[in-house]
C-alpha cells in the first residue's frame, strides 16, 4: 500500500494476485476485546457466532458484520471481518441494501431490544416482508444498557427503570408476537446462557434463505441483573424447548410444533414469560432478492448482449 | 417573435366553418399568407390537464429537438389527482432560449376559465387560438388577434361521435403545424412512436384528429403564417428532448449508479420510477423504501458493497436523512443524495418552486461533517451534474449533494445529445486482492475496498460511525479526533483546488456581476442579454458547485463593482438569501448583495431586471448589501407577497408551475387538498 499518497491523488490499493486460503480460526475472526460489563450476556452469542464461523468455514472476506447502535450494536468491533457500526435503529436497510446488491456475501445484523424494536421496529417489519437475505440477531435484555437503564420496549411492566422510576407502566412488545407478525421467513428465540441451543439457532438461521431473525435473550448483567433467570435452569428456571414435528406419523409427532404453522407460531409467542425456545416458524416464501434478480434477468434476456453503453445509447435515441 | 401578426388585420371572429369549408368573410390577401420568418415563438396551451395538452406541447418540444431547434417548456401541475386546469407552455427558438418567455406570443385557450385566465399574459399584438364551442372571448379587447375554431365539434366530427374530448389536443396539434409550417413528416413520425405499440386504432385516431387540424384552413383566419428560421445544425450532434428529472436518472445511470433507495415525495418521484424501470437493465435495482431514513440506510449499504449509490428527495424526505449522512461523512462513504427542491419549511408548497434547501444541503447535519453540494443549471445540466457528482463520491469517498428543483424536474428541454461512449463510468466493484488495507488512513483520501476482496494480512476493514483510528477502531483520543476531523474536511479542500471557475457570462468585468445557481440560470443570463443590449455593464456567473466553492471566485469578484446573488429564497434575518449569506461569509466582501423571493415561482426576467434597479444603484447607497425583493412587475402581480392575493388575476405568468395547487389549498378546502399533496 502506498500510504504516501496525497490526498489529491489517491490511490487504491495495489492489486495482488490470489493467495493460498488459510482454514477460518476462532483467532483470525478476533479483533479488539470486547468492551462490555464482565459478565454481560453478550460475550457468549459473540463466542457463538465466531463458533458458526469457524465451523462452517465461511469465506473470511465474506463475512460482513453489521449493527445499529447499542452495547450489543458494538459487536462488528470484536469481530475481525469487512462490517459497520451504523446508526441507531437503521441496521436492518443498511443490511438490506447489502444484501440485495451481493448474493455473494454473508449477512449478519446485531443490536438490542431498543435499535430493534423502538427506533427501528418499522425497518424490521419492512426488511421481514420483504424478505431480503439475512441474518438478523437481536440481544434482547429488556432495558437500554449503553445509555445506562431506561426502559425497553420489551422491559416487563413494573420494571423500574431511570425513565420509570415507579415501575414501567407501558404495554411490552412481545418479541415473538411481533416477529411472527412481521412476516419474517425464519423465526427463532435462544438464550446466551444456552450456548450449543445459541450456536444451533444462529447456524439454521444463516442457512436459510430469507429474512432469518433470533430474539437471543442477553441478560445486562449492570442494569437488569437476573432478567432471565426464569429461563435458565443452572439459576432455578426451565429452559423449555420447542419439540419440531418429525413428520414420522408417531402420536407424539401430532403434539408436535410444526414450525410452517404460522398460528401454532403465534400460540407459542403467546405463552407467558419466560415461553419457550427453539425455531418458533419457518417458510420458503421468495426473498426479494430473488424476486429483484428474475426481474433483471428477464430484462437482460430481452435486452441479449447490450453492453451499458449500448442500452442507454437506445433509450437516448428514442428520445431524439 | 417580436411582431407576430400585423394588427391591423382583424382575424375572422368566431369562424365557424366546417372542417374544409372556406371563411366566408375577410380572407386575407394571398400574398400575406407567406410564412413569416421568425426566430421564437413562446406558445401557451392552456386547458384541463385531461385534455392532453402535456401531449400536445410535449410533441412541439420534440420536434423542436428534432429539428435542431433550441426550445424550453415549463407546465403546471394541477392541483387534483383527476386533473383540473392546467398549462403547457413551450418556448422554440432559432437561437438561443434561455427562459420558457415572460409572455406567449400565441395562446391556445381551451375553455373559457383558459381564457380568462391566461390572456393578460398574452403579448399586445399576440394571437389567441380559442375553441369557438367553448370560449366567447371579449372581441371588444382590440390588444389581441383573435381566430375562433370551434375545435370540439371538428374534432368530434373527424374521429366521429364517441370521440368526446379526447383528441382535441392533437387536432390543435394539427392547426399548430400549419400556422408555424412545422414538419409535419417528423410529426407524424411522433405521433407515430407515442401512440404506436398500443391499440393500432389510437394510431390512427390521433393521426385522424392531426390531419384534420392540419387541413383547417386556419389560413383564412389569420393574416400571416409563420415560419422559424432554418438554422445551422450545432456541431453535427443530435438533440435530445427530456425533462430535467429524467436528465438527472439517465445521468446517474451515466454516472455508474446501479443501486439506489427511495421514497416517494413529489417532485423527486419520477427520478426513483425512472431508475425503479431502468436499473434492472444494466443488472441493478431501485429499492422504492419504507421511509426516507430507511432509503439512505439501504443506499448506504450499496455503498459499504461496493457500488455508488443514490437515493433522494424533496427537502422533508432530506431531512430524515441526515442523521444517515452524518454517518456518510465520518464513515467516508461514496453517496449521491438529490435533492429536488420545492417550497418549504415542512409540506410548504409542494409543487413550487424554491431554492430554499441550500443550507440544509451544506450545514444540515449534526457536528463537522463535511458533504459536497452541487446544483444542477439546466435540464441538459441535469445530465452533467449527475456525472460530476458521481465522481466526486468516489474520487473523495463522500456524500455529494445534487440540488434541482421543481421547474427543472418537469420542464422539457432539448440538447446536444451526449457523448455516452465517453461518458460512462465503471459501476463494478474491484475485488482485486490486497497485501494490507488500511481504511481510514490519515496520509491519503480513503478508498474502501469492498466486501469480498480477500487481504492477505488478514486484518478487515470497519465503517465506523464512532470516532476511530486509521483501521477503524474506535478512539476518544482527542489527537485522532482532531485529525481525522482535518482529514474529512480536506479532501473538500482538495476539490475546492480542482474545480473549475465558473466561465463569466459577458464581459470578465465591469459594473455588476449576477450570480446564480440553479434553475434560476435562463432568466437571469436573458436579463444579462437584455441589460448589455442597452450597453449596461452587466455580467453573470452561474455556480453548480456551491460546496466546497471554487478557489479563485474571489478573482472574478474583484472584478465588478457590485455583485448580486439572486435566488429562490428568503432574504432571512440579516437580510440575505442562502448562497448570498454562504459567499459573504467565505468572502467578507461586502459588495454582495442579494436578490430574493418566495412566491414559490421561477424568477422572470423582468422581476430580475426591476430587482436590479433596487439592488444596484450608481451612487452606491445600496452597498451596505441589503437584500432586495424584485418589484411587482404588473400592476396585478405582486410578487412579494402573494400568498394573501394569489387568485387567478395573478395566475397569467409563465413561470408558475403549482399555481393551481396553491389556489386549491389557500380556499376552504385546504385540508382536502393537503391531503392530496404528493
Ligand atoms: C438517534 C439516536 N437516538 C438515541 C441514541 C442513544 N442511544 C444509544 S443506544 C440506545 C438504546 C440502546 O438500547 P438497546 O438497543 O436495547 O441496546 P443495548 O445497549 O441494551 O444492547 C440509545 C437510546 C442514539 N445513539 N441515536
Ligand atoms: S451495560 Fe448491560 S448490556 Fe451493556 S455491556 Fe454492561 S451488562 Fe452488557
Ligand atoms: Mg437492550
Amino acid at each position: 500500500m502506498n500510504d504516501t499518497e496525497t490526498v489529491a491523488m489517491p490511490v487504491e490499493t495495489p492489486g495482488l494476485v490470489d493467495f493460498p486460503r488459510e482454514k477460518l480460526t476462532k483467532k483470525a475472526i478476533t479483533a479488539d476485546h470486547p468492551t462490555w460489563c464482565p459478565g454481560c450476556g453478550d460475550f457468549a452469542v459473540l463466542a457463538s457466532y465466531y463458533k458458526v464461523l469457524e465451523k462452517r468455514q465461511v469465506d473470511h472476506e465474506k463475512i460482513v458484520t453489521l449493527a445499529g447502535i447499542g452495547c450489543s450494536s458494538r459487536f462488528p468491533y470484536f469481530v475481525n471481518g469487512y462490517g459497520a457500526h451504523f446508526i441507531h435503529g437503521r441496521g436492518v436497510p443498511l443490511a438490506s441494501g447489502v444484501s440485495l446488491s451481493r448474493p455473494d456475501l454473508k449477512v449478519f445484523l446485531f443490536g438490542g431490544d431498543g435499535d430493534g424494536f423502538s427506533i427501528g421496529g418499522n425497518h424490521l417489519d419492512h426488511g421481514a416482508r420483504k424478505n431480503i437475505n439475512l441474518t438478523y440477531v437481536i440481544m434482547d435484555n429488556f432495558v437500554y444498557g449503553l445509555t445506562k437503564k431506561q426502559t425497553s420496549p420489551t422491559s416487563p411492566i413494573g420494571f423500574k427503570s431511570k425513565t420509570d422510576p415507579q415501575g414501567a407502566v407501558d404495554q411490552p412488545v412481545i418479541a415473538m408476537k411481533k416477529l411472527v407478525a412481521s412476516g419474517a421467513t425464519f423465526i427463532a428465540r435462544t438464550h446466551a446462557a444456552q450456548v450449543n441451543h445459541m450456536i444451533q439457532m444462529i447456524e439454521r438461521a444463516m442457512d436459510h434463505q430469507g429474512f432469518s431473525v433470533i430474539e437471543c435473550l442477553s441478560e445486562c448483567v449492570e442494569f437488569y441483573p437476573g432478567a432471565f433467570d426464569p429461563a435458565n435452569p443452572r439459576k432455578g428456571g426451565s429452559f423449555e424447548l420447542i419439540q419440531e414435528k418429525k413428520w414420522d406419523g408417531t402420536a407424539e409427532d401430532e403434539m408436535r410444533h410444526d414450525v410452517t404453522d404460522e398460528l401454532a407460531a403465534y400460540k407459542l409467542a403467546m405463552l407467558p414469560f419466560p415461553g419457550v425456545f427453539g425455531v418458533f416458524y419457518q417458510s420458503d416464501r421468495p426473498t426479494k432478492n430473488a424476486l429483484e434478480k428474475r426481474w433483471v434477468d428477464q430484462s437482460r434476456e430481452k435486452i441479449g448482449q447490450a453492453s451499458d453503453l449500448d442500452i442507454l445509447q437506445k433509450t437516448f435515441d428514442r428520445m431524439k | 417573435m417580436g411582431d407576430p401578426v400585423n394588427p391591423d388585420v382583424t382575424a375572422v371572429q368566431r369562424a365557424e366553418l366546417p372542417n374544409g369549408e372556406r371563411a366566408a368573410t375577410q380572407t386575407p390577401e394571398r400574398a400575406d399568407l407567406r410564412p413569416e420568418s421568425i426566430q421564437d415563438a413562446v406558445i401557451r396551451l392552456a386547458g384541463n390537464s385531461q385534455d392532453g395538452i402535456q401531449t400536445a406541447g410535449a410533441f412541439l418540444a420534440r420536434l423542436a429537438g428534432r429539428s435542431d431547434q433550441e426550445v424550453m417548456t415549463y407546465m403546471t401541475i394541477p392541483a387534483t389527482i383527476s386533473g383540473g386546469p392546467s398549462i403547457f407552455q413551450v418556448r422554440i427558438g432559432s437561437g438561443e432560449v434561455l427562459s420558457p418567455g415572460d409572455e406567449a406570443d400565441f395562446l391556445v385557450a381551451f375553455y373559457q376559465h383558459s381564457y380568462q385566465d391566461h390572456v393578460s399574459f398574452l403579448k399586445e399584438g399576440g394571437v389567441l387560438l380559442y375553441d369557438s364551442d367553448n370560449v366567447e372571448p371579449n372581441l371588444e379587447d382590440k390588444r389581441y388577434v383573435y381566430v375562433g375554431v370551434p375545435v370540439t365539434g371538428l374534432t368530434v366530427e373527424a374521429l366521429g361521435g364517441t370521440a368526446k374530448d379526447k383528441g382535441k389536443n392533437i387536432f390543435v396539434l394539427g392547426l399548430i403545424a400549419k400556422i408555424f409550417h412545422l414538419d409535419v413528416e417528423k410529426l407524424v413520425a411522433l405521433i407515430k412512436e407515442k401512440f404506436g405499440g398500443k391499440d393500432e386504432s389510437i394510431v390512427n385516431t390521433a393521426i385522424m384528429a392531426f390531419t384534420a387540424g392540419y387541413a383547417y384552413p386556419v389560413g383564412n383566419l389569420l393574416s400571416k403564417l409563420y415560419q422559424f428560421e432554418k438554422i445551422e445544425k450545432s456541431g453535427g450532434r443530435a438533440q435530445i428532448t427530456m425533462d430535467g428529472n429524467q436528465a438527472l436518472a439517465y445521468g446517474l445511470i451515466a454516472a455508474g449508479v446501479r443501486f439506489g433507495a427511495g421514497y416517494p415525495i413529489t417532485p423527486w418521484s419520477s427520478v426513483m420510477e425512472i431508475l425503479r424501470r431502468e436499473l434492472p437493465k444494466y443488472g441493478g435495482t431501485f429499492v422504492q423504501a419504507e421511509d426516507e431514513l430507511a432509503s439512505v440506510s439501504i443506499a448506504l449499504g450499496f455503498s459499504l458493497a461496493g457500488y455508488l449509490p443514490v437515493t433522494g428527495s424533496a427537502g422533508p424526505g432530506i431531512s430524515l436523512k441526515t442523521e444517515a449522512i452524518g454517518w456518510a461523512s465520518m464513515a467516508e462513504m461514496p453517496l449521491i443524495v438529490v435533492n429536488v427542491q420545492r417550497g418549504g419549511p415542512s409540506t410548504g408548497l409542494p409543487t413550487n418552486v424554491e431554492q430554499s434547501d441550500l443550507y440544509q444541503a451544506i450545514f444540515g447535519g449534526h457536528g463537522d461533517s463535511p458533504r459536497v453540494v452541487l446544483a444542477a443549471k439546466t435540464v441538459e445540466d441535469c445530465f452533467y451534474i449527475a456525472i460530476e457528482a458521481g465522481r466526486i463520491a468516489r474520487k473523495y469517498s463522500t456524500p455529494v449533494f445534487i440540488l434541482s428543483d421543481g421547474s427543472l424536474a418537469t420542464r422539457i428541454e432539448a440538447f446536444d445529445e451526449p457523448n455516452l461512449a465517453e461518458l460512462m463510468q465503471e459501476a463494478k466493484p474491484d475485488l482485486t486482492p490486497r497485501e494490507t488495507h488500511k481504511p481510514y488512513a490519515l496520509e491519503r483520501t480513503t478508498h474502501h475496498l469492498a466486501p469480498g476482496t480477500r487481504i492477505r494480512d488478514g486484518k478487515y476493514p470497519l465503517l465506523s460511525g464512532l470516532e476511530h483510528d486509521e483501521m477503524g477502531h474506535p478512539t476518544g483520543s482527542p489527537k485522532m479526533h482532531m485529525a481525522m476531523t482535518a482529514k474529512r474536511r480536506n479532501k473538500l479542500r482538495e476539490l475546492a483546488k480542482e474545480l473549475p471557475l465558473p466561465d463569466v457570462y459577458g464581459h470578465d468585468e465591469g459594473d455588476v456581476l449576477l450570480v446564480g445557481w440553479g434553475s434560476t440560470y435562463g432568466p437571469i443570463h436573458d436579463a444579462v442579454k437584455q441589460l448589455r443590449s442597452r450597453g449596461e455593464k452587466v455580467s453573470a456567473i452561474h455556480l453548480r458547485h456551491l460546496h466546497p466553492l471554487p478557489d479563485g471566485l474571489e478573482n472574478i469578484f474583484a472584478r465588478f463593482k457590485s455583485i448580486v446573488v439572486i435566488e429562490m429564497n428568503d432574504q432571512g434575518v440579516y437580510g440575505f438569501g442562502q448562497l448570498a449569506t454562504v459567499l459573504r461569509a467565505r468572502f467578507c466582501e461586502p459588495k454582495i448583495q442579494s436578490l430574493t423571493k418566495t412566491d414559490g415561482l421561477t424568477f422572470r426576467v423582468k422581476e430580475i431586471l426591476n430587482g436590479l434597479g433596487q439592488a444596484h444603484s450608481p451612487n452606491g447607497s445600496k452597498s451596505n448589501g441589503a437584500s432586495v425583493t424584485p418589484e411587482p412587475s404588473s400592476p396585478t402581480r405582486a410578487a412579494a407577497s402573494v400568498s394573501a392575493e394569489r387568485d387567478h388575476a395573478m395566475d397569467n405568468t409563465p413561470n408558475q408551475p403549482g399555481t393551481e395547487a396553491i389556489l386549491a389549498s389557500s380556499g376552504t378546502n385546504e385540508s382536502r387538498d393537503t391531503e392530496k399533496e404528493r
